[in-house]
């Protein structure tokens, strides 16, 4: 096991890039420790695969370094990296039994037989397999076929890294709550370090310890579930994470004060320097808005409620923008409700789409 | 819900019937009917019985040349689908070659059967044949309408020229199918050449291969036109395989009940290895291991 760094890499398809916009990868520097559960997540083609398979070996980089530990694993072929990696659809050996494809990679690498079956056994308890060992793997459902797969990745006790590709894709919603949570007690017991890509922010934020949110080839934030709510370094974070995503309005800011239309919000914090950035927004999550009938809030039209059980989401017209409003469950939402207010604590202001960082009031 | 019965919907099957009967079961059963029964010319027949089939169960002749070809069919089998598959795994995988590959592949299965078999015959004549000239300025005593053996050999090798190509195309077919990811999982699990081949591809090609022992095994043990062209079934009767047998008593001495029995014994052997390999096959794999 090892802590991984990835080093000023960037990766592009085409040869001799040019501009910035030809790279799928664009310039990073990482390092993820050793241990961690990483999760990256992002929408298709954002270069979160790419990724993957830079550091699994299928790609090797344009440019820059990939470490596991102090070495430099950038050039070497898959089968020397010692990664193990569970792919989008069950990987399994047909003809083998369910005990021999968990033993497969030991045997492979010489593993003496008695420490073969102890690991076996002890992956197969884990993943709760153990009465199916027997059985030949062509006959199992996908979920078991997956579990297998995943088996696969677990038995080796010193690999670098477990990297999944979208690995519960083809698995039935209720065996994926079941097998992540699996996946979750299998990192806790073996302390791999584990890299999981998806496009699903709930798998990505109920996995992981930290989320690398990627988007158009780059990493646009790193950071806990938490810190992925509370303060999305970007916009696209602030819509992706999130259901409904983060309200992001253009406004004009003017120190501890933010304009709309002309209607004042006011802000926790101080900023300046603002002027040179093409475009200010601010962004507030719907957890953070209310609706209500007090003068002091800015006008609102209400146009749809949608109640989703446990809340009701506001579908709300804002000087010609759609603002979402999460009400709670109980509440109920009259005419006469057409004021919204932001919280201010709650409210980022972005420029050119990255956060800027206010001062105390 | 009520199930409606309605026997008028029987005759939806009629178009089925019939064409299945004249297709089918009509020609099958004049076979049947010529099996039973003996004819001195004159379109005059006289109840048979089993006779005919008890003389070609009990026939030396016919013995021998069944023996030939499960010899012939079971080295066709030995040798087209080892090759076959070895030949499948060499195409590569993609690009401008690997359509070449199979353009080239797909040739021979172009030639009509006796276009094969003149082929072969010329190409192995001592006196003006590439092959069976070259073998004589080596030295070599080639002669395959004098010596059983050089018989044999030509005939099989021109099948495997003919048909390899059908076993290392549905093979390929069969490895293309498989994702990328196998490739990769055993990569990372530190499988070799060998652990691939025997634990990805071939389970993999297990269907095509199910159909490509099918098809040579049916087409091998119907063989006709190649040797008949090549050999005629000679020297002596070393290269009588079946059909030429069939074709001997059939028309050359123009049996027909004997040659009818032999006709519905030789559909029966068929069917009944074609039915042990698909069953074999298919079950192949499945089921508890230990």
């Amino acid at each position: 096991m090892a802590k991984i760094t990835l080093s000023n890499l960037a990766h592009a398809y085409r040869p001799n890039p040019q501009s910035r916009s030809d790279f799928a990868l664009k310039q990073m520097d990482h390092v993820w420790d050793d241990g961690g559960a990483y999760a990256l997540l992002g929408p298709s083609g954002c270069g979160k695969t790419t990724l993957l398979n830079i550091i699994s070996g299928l790609l090797i980089p344009s440019q820059g370094k990939v470490l596991f530990g102090e070495v430099d694993v950038t050039r070497l072929p898959t089968e020397q990296r010692n990664i193990a990696q569970v792919f989008q659809f069950p990987v399994v050996y047909d003809t083998m039994t369910v005990y021999d494809n968990l033993a497969f990679p030991l045997r492979n690498r010489g593993t003496e037989a008695h420490l073969v079956d102890a690991r076996v056994r002890d992956i197969a308890r884990m993943l709760g397999m153990t009465d199916v060992l027997g059985k030949k793997a062509q006959g199992l459902t996908a979920d078991a076929k997956q579990k297998i797969s995943l088996g696969r990745g677990m038995v080796r006790e010193d690999v670098s890294a477990i990297l999944f590709d979208e690995p519960l894709t083809v698995i039935d919603p209720h065996m994926k709550w079941e097998l992540r949570t699996q996946l979750k007690a299998l990192h806790r017991e073996f302390g791999h370090t584990m890299i999981y890509v998806t496009h699903d922010q709930t798998e990505a934020l109920t996995f992981a310890d930290k989320v690398v949110v990627m988007y158009d080839g780059e990493v646009v934030q790193m950071g806990t579930p938490a810190d992925l709510f509370e303060r999305p370094a970007h916009t696209f974070v602030g819509y992706f994470i999130g259901s409904p995503g983060m309200n992001v309005l253009p406004a004009k800011i003017d120190g501890a004060s933010a304009y709309i239309e002309g209607c004042q919000i006011p802000l926790s914090r101080h900023y300046s320097g603002l002027e040179t950035a093409k475009t200010v927004e601010i962004g507030c999550r719907p957890e953070f808005l209310t609706l209500t009938d007090r003068p002091d809030g800015l006008p609102v039209q209400v146009r749809r409620v949608e109640d989703v059980g446990r809340l009701k989401i506001v579908r709300a017209d804002f000087f010609g923008r759609e603002v979402n409003i999460i009400a709670p469950e109980g509440a109920s939402i009259s005419d006469r409700q057409n004021r919204v207010v932001f919280d201010p604590a709650r409210i980022n202001v972005y420029a050119d789409s990255w956060i800027v960082e206010g001062k105390a009031a | 819900m009520e199930k409606t019965f309605n026997n008028k919907a029987w005759f939806m099957v009629l178009p089925v019937v019939l064409l299945v009967a004249f297709s089918a079961v009509v020609p099958l059963m004049t076979v049947v009917n010529y099996s039973v029964q003996d004819t001195f010319g004159n379109n005059q027949f006289f109840w048979a019985g089993l006779q005919w089939f008890e003389e070609v169960l009990t026939s030396e002749r016919l013995h021998d040349a069944l023996i030939r070809q499960f010899i012939f069919s079971a080295v066709i089998l030995a040798l087209e689908i080892p090759l076959g598959i070895a030949v499948s795994l060499c195409i590569p995988k993609r690009g401008v070659w690997s359509s070449f590959c199979l353009v080239l592949m797909a040739l021979p299965l172009l030639i009509p059967w006796n276009v094969v078999g003149t082929i072969w015959q010329i190409f192995g004549r001592v006196d003006i044949g590439l092959l069976g000239a070259t073998m004589a300025a080596l030295g070599i005593d080639y002669n395959y309408t004098q010596n059983a053996a050089h018989a044999w050999i030509t005939i099989v090798v021109m099948d495997v020229w003919h048909w390899t190509s059908l076993v290392a195309l549905l093979c390929f077919a069969g490895l293309q199918s498989i994702p990328d990811a196998y490739y990769q999982a055993a990569k990372i699990d530190g499988a070799g050449r060998w652990k691939i081949f025997r634990y990805i591809e071939l389970p993999k090609m297990n269907r095509v291969l199910l159909i490509a022992v099918l098809l040579r095994f049916m087409d091998s043990f119907m063989i006709y036109t190649e040797p008949f062209v090549v050999t005629g079934g000679g020297p002596g009767n070393s290269t009588t395989l079946l059909s030429i047998d069939l074709v001997k008593i059939a028309l050359g001495q123009f049996d027909l009940g004997p040659a009818a029995a032999f006709s519905i014994i030789y559909f029966l052997i068929i069917l009944l290895l074609s039915w042990v390999f698909y069953t074999v096959m298919t079950n192949y794999g499945k089921g508890e291991g230990r």
